[in-house]
């Protein structure tokens, strides 16, 4: 038998799940997550191994889905100082590159600008011939400042081509990892370039982090494949994150929700995902979360970034609830702050002063906590908080519904328990068995996906042409992610027309595929 | 008493203006005009570098002088990848002064939505000229004849368009339907976009077109529903007592429809009533901007007067790409200058030229016809 370790570091918690080769769960644990979370992932991977009894040469594969990245931006700590071309000269230097970013996140990343006359129209057509001059006069200058090179050419996601010759440029000048824009991004030259930026500075932090997993798998002599999460809910392996690191960013809800699809077997739902101080709304589709439309900051600065299309609410399962005796109209408040991890410690289940939302529920009988009895509270004072947790959970609901017919709700998380088992606007509640380590089990799962977005002219190819190159180029992205060759399979295509610009097109491929 | 004008005048424009104006402008943009985060940097950029920006009033004009519209034409996906060159603007400044051999005293907003507001701010302050505190839309349209100096029966002028190559074009078109076409064709030649200026006229001619104050609006309405010293539940309230604007509808989106016909989007959202308008319904209609609001069937407000939607919690404006299910909004409406009620603004950019099928209404008697079906 093979098995398969899923480990997520949240803030609060580290969760791993032990799965076998057929996607059962064995088991799950959880533990706090630490300020070092190198910790975390060495306690949970133990605690796992001695619960399960399963020998380190039994696991195949080790995925982590970890939010390393995103606080090391949050954090402007363990990044690396980048170098950036813009290939776009003489256009958009009125506005150059990391204007509007933060000082502070500036003065940590920034190497080296400068904007290289070249790149293309939108209809990829040259802009101005590439100065390979000045290219090689950049690296002259940026060597020895920069530890990454992030390369960024207007309309690359039209034409590579300018693009891919300075990459080729830079790394044959300079021994740095590159990181081109017309793979991270598409219009929207800013955005695209910050996530360029953010990702060429991530490739060290990663690496670091990675090095660290290796050696906590090593000392507990488990010889697996390592893959990491990536935003859209699937894996990605080592290499390939090490490439796009900021690939990992957001992977924590996403988890979570691909966990919940796969506990509860539902293709399309509502995920509700409720821990100890939020609860988080992703929205199923076809068995892969939602992404949102909207532009992402990320540390105070505007990406293309693609995330998981998320609402989080202040209610958790240690969320506390006040009376309000002046106020008549509203006689009691439902956080928005916690007991959070003191919830052992402070609810009145646990013998401790705070009325929190889990009180609730063990007087509405949904929790039995062994050992301990139900808190005295009294009858209007418990439905007026039943009545307040059911309205902030229909209301979040609504919200993220994707039309006004009623949908499936899976329900998980350590909080989940609070959530009454039947809620206006659904059509079924479900709260699959391990629930609470939904996350972990969803890093476990074994799917590789990989998007190209890429702007065509009509006026240039067909677009039968264009989908047809989009699907193969997705495709190769796929295997190239760590997805064996056979099982590719393109899930989804989507063509969006470019506002006032009748010939211009952008198409969507996303594929997906099984580990290697 | 039409056309919606609040705050102090403005007397100077510095980097922390900027994104007040931003926001207000993406309010008086109506949902369409572009997101204005590269016009914003940009902005911010050339008043770091050239300094603060001084501010004229419509009413201080000499009738002298030589103002010049400057703004950006073409794709706005364009727009936010092949960003300007440095010195374009000032590039097209230059040429407008060599070809019309006048020496351009001050710089005016063509409209006031999106980026097309915060562009010649960067271009007065890369040239040190002054900015006229007022527009010639007094919000976002999307062709260039939907000017207020075309309603007044003056042509465009000397039209010039300027590209990041370093190409230009001088244009003479007869009018603004020939300004239009030509612009159109010549910037999609430049690559998408284009700086463009046309409607250079004196002080005497701006003072009779333009829409006075939308500078210092833009910057109150930003100060209104971003500034600290306002809490989120009273955001809305303020900005429709300052800028004498009505509520139109409380509600959420219930549906969302979109095609797209020639290059524009089309659409319609409905609503469901909250609050106050629970058991009613409200309909939006939008192009690139929101042009027509129904409730429960009957007219609420209609183009060329504004109609606004609005985040019900923190009153941040949202934009027709924005609209989707579930989303809790307030729908609010205000008076169009009396520039657009006249028969030839009716005709340039009422709801006949959008293919609404209604007649128009000034947004103040629709709303006092409703309140008294209410009573």
């Amino acid at each position: 038998m093979s098995y398969r370790i899923g480990i997520d570091v949240g803030g609060t918690n580290t969760d791993a799940a032990l799965l076998d080769d057929q996607l059962r769960v064995i088991t799950t644990v959880k533990v706090p997550t630490k300020t070092n979370s190198g910790e975390g992932i060495t306690h949970v991977i133990e605690r796992l191994m001695r619960r399960s009894g399963i020998s380190g040469a039994e696991v195949s594969t080790a995925m982590l889905g970890t939010t390393h990245c995103t606080n090391a931006i949050v954090q402007r700590k363990g990044l690396r100082r980048v170098g950036i071309l813009r290939i776009g000269g003489p256009a958009t230097t009125a506005v150059p590159p990391f204007e509007g970013w933060p000082a502070d996140l500036r003065a940590t990343v920034e190497g080296y600008a400068a904007v290289i006359t070249g790149g293309h129209e939108f209809n990829g057509r040259e802009i101005s011939r590439l100065d390979r001059d000045a290219v090689l006069r950049a690296c002259t200058e940026m060597r020895g400042l920069v530890d990454a090179v992030a390369v960024v050419g207007v309309f690359s996601s039209v034409n590579i081509e300018h693009e891919t010759i300075v990459g080729k440029i830079v790394r044959e000048e300079l021994d740095v990892p590159v990181s081109l824009s017309s793979q991270i991004g598409t219009i929207g030259l800013l955005e695209r370039e910050n996530a360029t930026i953010l990702n060429a500075a991530l490739i060290q932090t990663l690496g670091d982090m990675a090095d660290g997993f290796q050696r906590a798998l090593d000392s507990y002599g488990i010889a697996a494949k390592i893959y990491f999460g990536q935003n859209d809910g699937t894996l990605m392996s080592l290499d390939y994150a090490l490439q796009f690191p900021v690939l990992t960013i957001g992977c924590g809800p996403t988890n979570s929700i691909r966990g919940a699809a796969h506990l509860s077997g539902v293709e399309n739902a509502l995920i509700v995902d409720i821990g100890g101080t939020t609860t988080d709304i992703g929205v199923l589709t076809n068995g892969f979360p939602r992404q949102s439309a909207h532009a992402v900051e990320i540390g105070g600065i505007r990406t293309n970034f693609r995330m998981p299309d998320v609402l989080s609410i202040g209610l958790g399962g240690g969320t506390i609830i006040r009376t309000n005796p002046a106020d008549s109209q509203e006689n009691l408040t439902l956080g928005p702050d916690s007991v959070g991890y003191r919830i052992s410690q402070e609810s009145l289940v646990f013998g401790g002063n705070t009325l929190t939302t889990t009180d609730i529920a063990v007087a509405a009988g949904r929790l039995n906590i062994a050992g301990r009895r139900s808190p005295q509270i009294l009858p209007e004072l418990f439905q007026g908080a039943e009545r307040a947790i059911r309205s902030t959970l229909e209301e979040a609901i609504d919200r993220m519904k994707p039309s006004a017919n009623p949908v499936p709700i899976v329900l998980v998380g350590g909080g989940s328990i609070i959530s009454p088992l039947s809620l206006e606007g659904t059509s079924s509640i479900m709260r699959p068995e391990h629930a609470e380590a939904a996350n972990a089990v969803g890093a476990a799962l074994g799917d590789i996906a990989a998007q190209v977005e890429n702007v065509f002219s009509l006026k240039e190819i067909s677009r039968a042409e264009a989908v047809s190159r989009a699907r193969i180029e997705v495709i190769e992205r796929t295997i190239t992610a760590g997805a064996s060759p056979s099982g590719v399979e393109v899930i989804s295509i989507e063509e969006f027309p470019v506002a006032y610009m009748e010939d211009a097109f952008i198409v969507r491929v996303r594929a997906a595929g099984q580990l290697a | 008493m039409t056309a919606v004008r609040a705050g102090n005048p403005l007397h100077t424009i510095t980097e922390s203006d900027i994104d007040f104006i931003a926001i207000g402008a993406a309010v008086l943009g109506t949902g369409g005009g572009g997101d204005p985060h590269v016009g914003a940097l940009q902005a911010k950029r050339a008043i770091r570098e050239f300094g603060e920006v001084e501010v004229i009033s419509v009413e201080a004009l000499p009738d002298g002088g030589f103002i010049a519209p400057v703004g950006m034409i073409g794709a706005p996906s364009v727009a936010i990848e092949k960003i300007q060159a440095e010195g374009e603007l000032a590039a097209a400044i230059d040429l407008l002064e060599a070809s019309t051999g006048q020496s351009v005293t001050a710089i005016m907003p063509t409209e006031i939505g999106g980026g097309n507001s915060l562009v010649p701010i960067s271009a007065a302050a890369e040239r040190g000229l002054p900015i006229v505190d007022g527009d010639s839309m007094g919000r976002a349209f999307p062709e260039a004849p939907m000017v207020t100096f075309h309603l007044a029966g003056y042509a465009p002028g000397r039209g010039i368009l300027v590209d990041s190559h370093g190409n230009s074009a001088v244009i003479q078109p007869k009018d603004g339907m020939w300004a239009e076409r030509l612009a159109r064709v010549i910037s999609f030649e430049m690559g998408g976009n284009a700086t463009m200026i046309d409607y250079a006229y004196p002080g005497k001619v701006v003072k009779e077109c333009a829409i006075p104050g939308t500078l210092s609006t833009a910057r109150r309405i930003g100060e209104i529903l971003l500034g600290n010293d306002i809490r989120d539940e009273d955001r809305v309230a303020t900005l429709l007592n300052e800028l004498s604007g009505f509520h139109l509808f409380s509600g959420k989106i219930t549906a969302v429809e979109r095609a797209i016909q020639g290059g524009f989007t089309r659409g319609q959202a409905t609503l469901d009533g909250l609050d106050k308008d629970r058991d009613s319904t409200f309909e939006l209609q939008f192009q690139n901007e929101m042009l027509l609001g129904t409730r429960n069937g009957q007219l609420a407000a209609v183009t060329p007067d504004l109609i606004t939607v609005l985040d019900q919690v923190t009153g941040q404006p949202i934009t027709t790409e924005m609209l989707r299910y579930g989303a809790r909004v307030v729908v609010v409406g205000f008076p169009s200058h009396e520039y657009w009620r006249t028969e030839m603004g009716l005709a340039t950019a009422g709801p006949g030229y959008f293919n609404y099928d209604v007649d128009y209404t000034p947004v103040e008697k629709l709303v006092a016809v409703q309140e008294r079906v209410k009573l």
